[in-house]
């Protein structure tokens, strides 16, 4: 269990921003990861009171504050009717609904886990993150990014006309997914997201144009077999390299199959 | 630090230390039911209602309930009794120890859902681990409870 | 089989503790624990054979609240067992409180007392350990004879000639047979020569391990402990911490689960150590990852099973070897590896004309095992049922028709199962009644569901004891109160399964009155009649008897007071229907007169106590079916149905019955599904927390369906035999099954996990 010397609830981003440039002081999200650590906290920086944990909808675009829980994600009728229940799919395995009260959508995106179911379907959106002073930047950016000590106040999903699908693999159904995969269409154009691999989730693109007459059975599985070959896996306890990698493509060709609507 | 909430109905006011999570709180203040099953947020133990959601007490820290109500199963006896009689009919409690957790979120999943399927019980409760009884008797004793109510 | 009209025997009476558990009433260790016991924390080894060179607590006995720190120096030098069993123990004496020499990952290094927990872990934070790392043994293959010893030191004790031998890493060993093995099988068509390998899977108790010590008003030892071994406890803190079993009392309130992890004395001696030396207060829980690391898990076995048939299909000969993984200690090694085969071969007792059971138990530098539901019949059933389906397979003949034509029936001799006769065997009935509520002729072909997924069913046998024979004592004790109910006391534990309220049932039968008269009490070894304890499935069967012999004296006892009340003889009274009668004048006493008056310049005492132990341990009996839906691509295995048909004589409470097959067939679909256990190179567990060691959610387990095959075993309370371990034993096997059918693929080591399905299937 972390040690944590004092506790504040920011008033305002600034604030919090400011708490959050010294090293040894830490934004608290979910908690659910934090607690288990073991190292020393002089102030958690509690963004509670700035109503972030709201999933505002408009004619645009979804922003989802930073607060905002898995299980609002999962019950979102909007976010869910967009993605034809992608973000449901992503989120509902996730260990119980109690974890998911707590668990935010911010802290998943911004822990950037390899494990992330979140992060692996965000990544097939038109999505961005909102930083306090970094501002806007495209999801995979941000991704890529090293944590540094700015603050993530919302995730925004453009409403891009388009087909979505999520799939992962779990050993056992609450468990953390041994992969995950998560497919979109949007304006023709086809994005397949792999995560757990167990590494961060990638973005595979269609670098060949296998897909460009279209997904079909055929064009499926030779998408997915050239995902098999160009995801880098690995193994740890919950799979082989090997395993992972055959998983990649069954998954691929699943998702974007399902995605066509079984064709 | 000095936190404010209300817990079980009342009005507490106390000086703790800003690591403090909440269910060592709740158990220092005599609610006994909330059980620590694991250290990983696994196990639903814990649950406990913040402004009527069920959320892990092991994982949040007591400063954060500050200005919030919680319920515990202490507060909650005579919802409770409405349906637990119909978990022990199948003799389903058995050691007892994750009970509280599973009663807890059961409760919510009825506030929220008063008529759910056997795939939506089983899913919203999917968090509550029990060892003993390999949760269809559970499942049995919910299903009883929800029958009996039709008929009322 | 009887048939007989009875009041509270065989009906679904609520557990006596149910609603002051579902309303989460304060009852369990650390509800009842004062606020300023000191907390004890434990520094425990990262290396999995080491010395201790040297050990520094200066730094950290300053941390503020920190009351002392106690290392290898500071405790008693003669070994002991933790295992929970009757004296002379078969476990060896290989235990300090504290070792110099550490002999797995987890070993205590020192024991920390503090007034907080805080100041306790940053204690624990600053002590300084030198070590001096040997070489370990991992596995357990290597272990027999192996160069490094988990054991080398010379007060290593054997109270027990069970074939151990510390300077060759042997715990146990023992060769054993009937008829001529190697004739008879080279005489056999069809040979199987297979070896099955099962983990040392965690029971998993909702609550981790726990004990509060204190010393009482008299200045004596009080512990109050989640265990299901009372007595026992008793003895090993003795022994443990070389103070007379007059200066410790023992009790135990509600348990948060058991499945035999509580059969060992796990952590009651540091919190006591502590307690004697600070004269204070202490209570000890473990952390999930404590429980999981250093708990005592079922062993892990290797079981060779060769298996050899005619071509039609008769099970001829059956030739088992077992090589268990003690871990770093011997508690329950020596016994646990017995049952992989003295409570399966027996199954096919309706046909072997031979078999033989050899087995080795080693130590190793591995967390120690220790006793878990099904005892090592689960791993050897595993093995036999497994070779069975394949023998059944390759015969091409149905696994059920070669099961009825090979299974122990009602009244034969099972020379396996320690020469005793199947007085109650249902097992051909449950057979029967499986296959037809399971529907298995529609269900046993493989059914193609496309994309990849298959439907596929796969079935088990089991069997387990109810007791130990010629071991096990159960007692209890019945006081008449002075309104005319009763109170049983018992020194059985009630883990959750609901014995008190069992037990109750059988004190009501007897003595004819309602389950609400009787109240239980239990279990303190001040107060508790003496009592083995709650394990080897066999509470219902010797603590019942013990019950139903207790109520027959005190009806005696009764019937002399009930006679000074009519000024008549007491041969003339009679105990019936809840009140005493005289046969002549029918004339009839009250059960609260008859109370008043044993207060009352009387002579004679309204209580009785009796004791039962068995020279048999009449097996239950159970068949499992399970269909799954396999998806060949991914290699994952979902459970749709589980159904079992179970003979445990007659079950005294059915509703507990159902549970406790329900909750077993769970922990079995676990094992063979995803529970798994892994270590590094350097020995450390991997599954080490609830979010590694994946126990199943109420999604992973389908639907399940169990009914009852009654049989009445004569020497059981009202025909009872036991349940609480028979039912984990099916799953691995049927489930093997059910994979082979959908894939063609036959799995020996459990977990079965996705990956060893799918990669086994990539041509």
């Amino acid at each position: 269990m972390m040690n944590i010397k004092t506790y504040v609830r920011a008033q305002s981003l600034e604030e919090a921003w400011q708490l959050n440039q010294k090293r040894s002081n830490r934004i608290v999200g979910g908690m659910l990861w934090m607690k288990m650590s073991n190292g020393n906290v002089t102030t958690a920086i509690d963004l509670c009171d700035l109503g972030l944990n709201i999933i505002e909808e408009d004619e645009e675009a979804f922003s989802i504050g930073a607060y905002a829980t898995l299980r609002q994600l999962e019950l979102h009728e909007g976010l869910n009717a967009y993605t034809s229940g992608a973000i449901r799919d992503a989120v509902k395995d996730i260990i119980g609904v109690q974890f998911r009260n707590l668990a935010t959508a911010g802290g998943s995106i911004w822990g950037r886990f390899g494990f992330s179911d979140v992060l692996t379907v965000f990544l097939t959106m038109d999505c961005y993150v909102e930083l306090y002073k970094g501002g806007i930047l495209p999801l995979a950016e941000f991704a890529a990014m090293k944590k540094d000590n700015d603050i993530l106040v919302r995730i925004i999903v453009k409403k891009q006309p388009g087909a979505f699908r999520y799939n992962a693999m779990r050993i056992q159904r609450t468990d953390f997914p041994v992969l995950t995969c998560a497919a979109s269409e949007i304006n023709g154009k086809v994005t397949l997201a792999i995560g757990a691999r167990p590494g961060k989730a990638v973005i595979v693109t269609d670098e060949e144009e296998i897909l460009k007459n279209g997904i079909t059975e055929e064009s499926a599985e030779a998408f997915s077999r050239y995902a098999a070959a160009h995801v880098k896996t690995e193994g740890n306890i919950r799979g082989s390299a090997a395993y992972r990698t055959r998983l990649v493509q069954v998954l691929t060709k699943r998702t974007l199959t399902e995605m066509k609507g079984g064709l | 630090m000095e936190i404010k909430l209300k817990l079980n109905g009342k009005m507490i006011t106390e000086d703790i230390e800003a690591d403090l999570l909440l269910i060592d709180f709740v158990r220092s203040h005599g609610c006994f039911s909330v059980k620590r099953g694991c250290e990983t947020s696994n196990c639903g133990l814990c649950t406990v209602l913040m402004d009527g959601t069920p959320i892990l007490s092991c994982s949040m820290l007591a400063a954060r309930a500050s200005g919030h109500e919680i319920q515990t199963l202490e507060g909650l006896q005579q919802e409770a009794s409405e349906f637990v009689g119909f978990i022990a009919d199948q003799g389903a409690d058995q050691c007892g120890f994750c009970n509280p957790g599973f009663v807890m979120n059961t409760i919510a999943l009825l506030r929220e859902n008063p008529d759910p399927t056997d795939d939506e019980i089983r899913a919203y409760l999917a968090g509550n681990l029990c060892r003993c009884s390999g949760y269809e008797g559970q499942l049995r004793g919910i299903r009883n409870f929800l029958n009996s109510r039709k008929r009322c | 089989m009887e048939h007989r009209e009875y009041k509270s025997i065989n009906k679904s009476v609520r557990k006596k503790d149910s609603m002051q558990l579902l309303l989460g009433k304060p009852v369990y260790t650390d509800d009842i624990t004062p606020k300023d016991a000191l907390v004890v924390k434990l520094l425990r080894s990262p290396h999995a054979n080491a010395i201790v060179k040297t050990i520094d607590t200066s730094k950290a006995k300053l941390v503020p609240g920190v009351v002392d720190i106690y290392t290898w120096e500071d405790v008693p030098t003669n070994r002991f067992a933790i295992a929970g069993q009757t004296y002379p123990e078969p476990s060896p004496y290989d235990r300090l409180i504290i070792d110099r020499h550490v002999h797995c990952v987890g070993d205590v290094v020192a024991i920390i007392a503090a007034e907080t927990e805080k100041a306790a872990l940053k204690a624990r934070k600053l002590i300084k350990v030198d070590y001096e790392v040997l070489e370990a043994v991992l596995d357990f293959r290597t272990a027999k004879d192996n160069p490094v010893l988990v054991h080398p030191e010379d007060n290593w004790v054997a109270p027990c000639p069970v074939g151990g031998d510390n300077r060759r890493n042997l715990v146990a060993s023992e060769e054993s047979s009937h008829g001529d093995v190697d004739a008879v099988m080279a005489d056999c068509d069809y040979v199987i020569d297979r070896t099955y390998h099962m983990k040392a899977f965690s029971q998993t108790p909702m609550e981790t391990f726990r004990t509060y010590t204190e010393l009482d008003r008299y200045g004596r030892l009080h512990v109050v402990s989640s265990t299901q071994i009372v007595f026992h406890a008793r003895r090993i803190l003795s022994n443990a911490l070389g103070i007379p079993k007059s200066r410790i009392r023992v009790e135990k309130p509600r348990i948060g689960g058991g499945f035999g992890a509580k059969q060992t004395a796990v952590c009651e001696v540091y919190p006591a150590f502590v307690t004697l030396k600070t004269g204070r207060a202490a209570k000890l829980i473990l952390t999930r990852k404590e429980s999981m690391e250093n708990g005592s898990p079922r062993h892990e076995m290797e079981v060779r099973v060769r298996l050899g048939a005619s071509k039609e299909g008769k099970i001829r000969v059956v030739d088992v070897y077992t090589l268990s993984n003690s871990g770093a200690y011997g508690e329950h090694g020596p016994t646990t590896v017995g049952l992989s085969g003295h409570k399966s071969i027996p199954l096919y007792s309706g046909s072997l004309e031979a078999h033989r059971f050899n087995y080795d138990v080693v130590y190793t530098n591995t967390m120690s095992a220790g006793a878990y539901r099904g005892y090592g019949a689960t791993q050897g059933i595993f093995g036999l049922e497994s070779a069975v389906n394949e023998l059944a397979e390759m015969i091409g003949m149905d696994p059920t028709e070669i099961r009825d034509k090979n299974m122990v029936r009602e009244g034969m001799l099972m020379p396996a199962y320690y020469g005793e006769t199947a007085n109650s065997c249902a097992l051909d009935r449950c057979l029967a009644h499986c296959k037809e509520m399971f529907d298995w002729d529609k269900r046993y072909p493989v059914r193609d569901m496309g994309n990849g997924k298959v439907r596929a069913a796969g079935v088990a046998m089991a069997m387990q004891g109810s007791c130990i024979s010629f071991v096990d004592v159960g007692s209890a004790t019945l006081k008449l109160t002075d309104d005319g109910t009763f109170i049983l006391l018992i020194g059985a534990a009630d883990m959750g399964t609901g014995c008190d309220t069992i037990l109750a049932q059988m004190a009501a039968e007897c003595m004819d009155c309602s389950v609400d008269d009787i109240a239980v009490f239990g279990a303190d070894t001040d107060a508790s009649p003496y009592d083995s304890g709650s394990y080897a499935s066999s509470t219902t069967y010797i603590t019942g008897q013990a019950v139903v012999k207790a109520c027959e004296k005190l009806k005696k006892e009764l019937c002399q007071i009930a006679a000074e009340i009519l000024k008549c003889d007491a041969s003339e009274m009679v105990y019936e229907n809840g009140v005493v009668r005289n046969i002549i004048t029918e004339e009839t006493v009250s059960r609260e007169d008859i109370a008043y008056k044993s207060q009352v310049f009387d002579l004679y005492s309204a209580e009785a106590t009796a004791k039962h132990t068995s020279t048999v341990s009449p097996p239950p009996y159970m068949v499992g079916m399970v269909e799954i839906e396999l998806d060949k691509f991914t290699g994952q295995v979902t459970v749709l149905d589980y159904m079992a048909v179970v003979d445990c004589g007659i079950p005294i409470n059915p509703a507990l019955a159902t549970i406790q097959a329900e909750g077993g067939i769970v922990q079995g679909i676990g094992h063979t599904l995803f529970e798994n256990v892994t270590f590094s190179q350097d020995g450390k567990l991997a599954e080490n927390s609830l979010m590694q060691y994946r126990i199943p959610t109420r999604l992973d387990m389908g639907n399940l369906k169990i009914e009852f095959e009654h049989s009445y075993e004569p020497t059981g309370p009202f025909g009872a035999k036991s349940i609480g371990e028979i039912v984990i034993n099916t799953p691995g096997p049927a489930i093997a099954h059910a994979i082979y059918r959908a894939t063609g693929v036959w799995h020996q080591e459990l977990p079965i996990t996705p990956e060893k399905i799918a990669m086994s299937l990539i041509d």
